[in-house]
């Protein structure tokens, strides 16, 4: 179980400190979780805060009743988060193997390796040998980072906004990919997302503005919500 | 016969661990240690100067030739003049390098000057590897210079490898390029310590529809020091890119001095030049794999320069 308790983040810019994230406190310990909210509202700055490459300027970070507020970004990847970014990272030099053997931490063979390109709906050949440089376009991006997270698994995964740039034709896949991921780690998947279809899938629903937490509950309780406020719908088509 | 040492040389430098197959001349402190010649590829030894000439009959197809240098005597400098002509519709390719082994407080010095002329419709693969070991306090030096004479429709690959133990190198590269002509230069340096490297790339590009593409990719660390020079001189309608990537750790020092020069409106030419510490956010992924900062700043490097 994740437990955040009063976490605020100042961030500082141009017209001094900034609050990105007000006293936020939340548990989860579902199958799902969905963190939704306008752009700007501090949803990525929590992940990153949950991942620790944020420290927060004050709260604290419980995982499955260990503090690891102290914890640096390798200590909680070691401690089973994932994390899968809202903008990918390339690198010149490192192929898709090499990527994906680094995230599952073990010599895996090319058919493994295959396996989770596959999942995320790449054909592993065209792909393996490939780096990660600007040659890949954003979709395929997004997609070895979602298998980078399947060949982790950990008992915590964070996806920011992993539907972006991703074709409708994947979409359903990739509600599966969550599914089947979860069948097989049982543990938290949360999604961060302005897509209905992944809030339909929530078991639990955050919804994040101006940096702090507006409404959590159940996907009965929060959605009928999102769906009829005139603000976060906005968000919600503009981006579909 | 080999010692270990010079067996070790080999091995970094030609990837050899035995005899290799085809044309070799293998040349130890100065001499020649062993040479193979075949039907197609001749190796001839230079009355006038240090060297040898490697002769490859036109239409000579799918051969290698490995003519690796190793010096494991202090203090020992040498100039060597290589001259390589490969013949019309040859496709061959060729292996180079150097190592040294010092152990003593001299310096011990190799220049290798080698002069390639490609002929029409050829194609050439040309593999370099420089490599320094050994304890000595004495510098390890290597100025290598290539000459390159591309006819037309010629075709040639260079690959140029410095990853470690040279102190100080300056690399020349000029060539001229024919009717069609297309020149591959990928190159690969890393420097650490108080090393300092020079590359120096002249190419005109005097043959319509010939083309240039130079890719450097380098690493700096600690008190290293880099250079890169490139001139690019389009004399008919051609295209030239030049791209220097650079990562420079600790109190490195890269520059990177561009000259693209259009002497011809038809020319088409670019240099890319990026010179940087290592992107936060690249360390931020591989942490979040689980790597260590240490560990994913060498994998970064690595990667980067394999
Ligand atoms: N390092 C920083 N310095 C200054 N401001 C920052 C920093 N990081 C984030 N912010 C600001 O904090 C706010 C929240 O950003 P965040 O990226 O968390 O939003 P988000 O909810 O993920 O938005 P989106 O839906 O567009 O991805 C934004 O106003 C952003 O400009
Ligand atoms: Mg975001």
């Amino acid at each position: 179980m994740l437990e955040l308790q009063n976490i605020s983040y100042n961030a500082e810019d141009e017209n001094g400190k900034k609050e990105i994230l007000k006293n936020v406190s939340l548990k989860v310990n579902d199958r799902f979780v969905a963190i939704t909210g306008p752009n700007g509202s501090g949803k990525s700055t929590l992940a990153k805060v949950i991942a620790g490459i944020y420290t927060p300027s004050s709260g604290r970070i419980i995982l499955d009743g260990e503090d690891i507020t102290d914890l640096n970004i390798t200590e909680r990847a070691r401690h089973g988060i994932s994390f899968a970014f809202q903008q990918p990272v390339r690198f010149k030099g490192i192929t898709v193997k090499d990527m994906i053997k680094m995230a599952a931490n073990k010599e895996i063979s090319v058919a493994q390796c295959c396996d989770y390109l596959s999942e995320v709906g790449l054909c592993a050949r065209d792909y393996i040998d490939r780096e990660i440089n600007a040659s890949l376009s954003g979709g395929e991006l997004k997609r070895i980072e979602i298998a980078m997270i399947i060949a982790r698994g950990t008992k915590l995964s964070i996806f920011d906004e992993p539907e972006a740039g991703i074709d409708l034709w994947s979409f359903n896949n990739l509600i599966n990919v969550f599914e089947k991921m979860h069948e097989i780690i049982k543990g938290t998947i949360l999604i961060i997302s302005h897509q209905e279809r992944i809030l339909n899938i929530a078991d639990k629903i955050i919804v994040v503005a101006d940096g702090e937490i507006q409404n959590i509950g159940t996907r009965d309780e929060v959605l009928p919500d999102i769906l009829s406020s005139a603000g976060t719908c906005h968000v919600l088509t503009d981006k579909m | 016969m080999l010692t270990e040492i010079q067996k070790r040389l080999l091995a970094e430098v030609a990837d050899l661990k035995a005899a290799p197959k085809g044309a070799y001349n293998i040349r130890s402190d100065g001499e020649s240690a062993a040479r193979n010649t075949t039907e197609n590829i001749n190796i001839v030894t230079k009355t006038d100067k240090p060297g040898i000439d490697i002769i490859i009959k036109p239409g000579t197809k799918g051969e290698d030739v490995h003519i690796p240098v190793i010096i494991s005597r202090d203090g020992y400098q040498e100039t060597v003049y290589n001259d390589f002509f490969i013949g019309e519709d040859a496709d061959v390719t060729i292996i180079a390098g150097c190592g040294i082994h010092s152990t003593g407080c001299e310096l011990t010095e190799h220049s290798g000057v080698h002069t390639f002329y490609v002929g029409k419709n050829a194609k050439v693969k040309y593999i370099e590897k420089h490599y320094g070991e050994g304890e000595g306090t004495g510098e390890r030096v290597m100025n290598p210079s290539t000459v390159i004479v591309m006819e037309e429709n010629s075709y040639m690959e260079m690959e140029t490898a410095q990853i470690r133990g040279v102190d100080s190198t300056y690399r020349s590269t000029k060539a001229t390029l024919g009717d069609k002509a297309v020149l591959k230069i990928g190159e690969k340096i890393m420097t650490h310590g108080r090393q300092s490297a020079t590359t120096d790339f002249e190419v005109d590009l005097n043959g319509v529809d010939c083309g240039c593409h130079v890719v450097s990719r380098s690493v700096a660390k600690d008190d290293s020091k880099q250079l890169f020079i490139s001139c690019m001189n389009g004399n008919n309608r051609c295209h030239g890119h030049t791209e220097c990537d650079a990562i420079i750790m600790d109190n490195g020092n890269v520059a990177a001095v561009p000259k693209v020069n259009a002497n011809n409106v038809e020319a088409s030419l670019i240099h890319e030049a990026a010179i940087g510490k290592i992107a936060g956010e690249q360390l931020i992924k591989l942490m979040t794999l689980g790597l260590t900062e240490k560990e994913a700043e060498e994998r970064i490097v690595n990667g980067f320069i394999s």
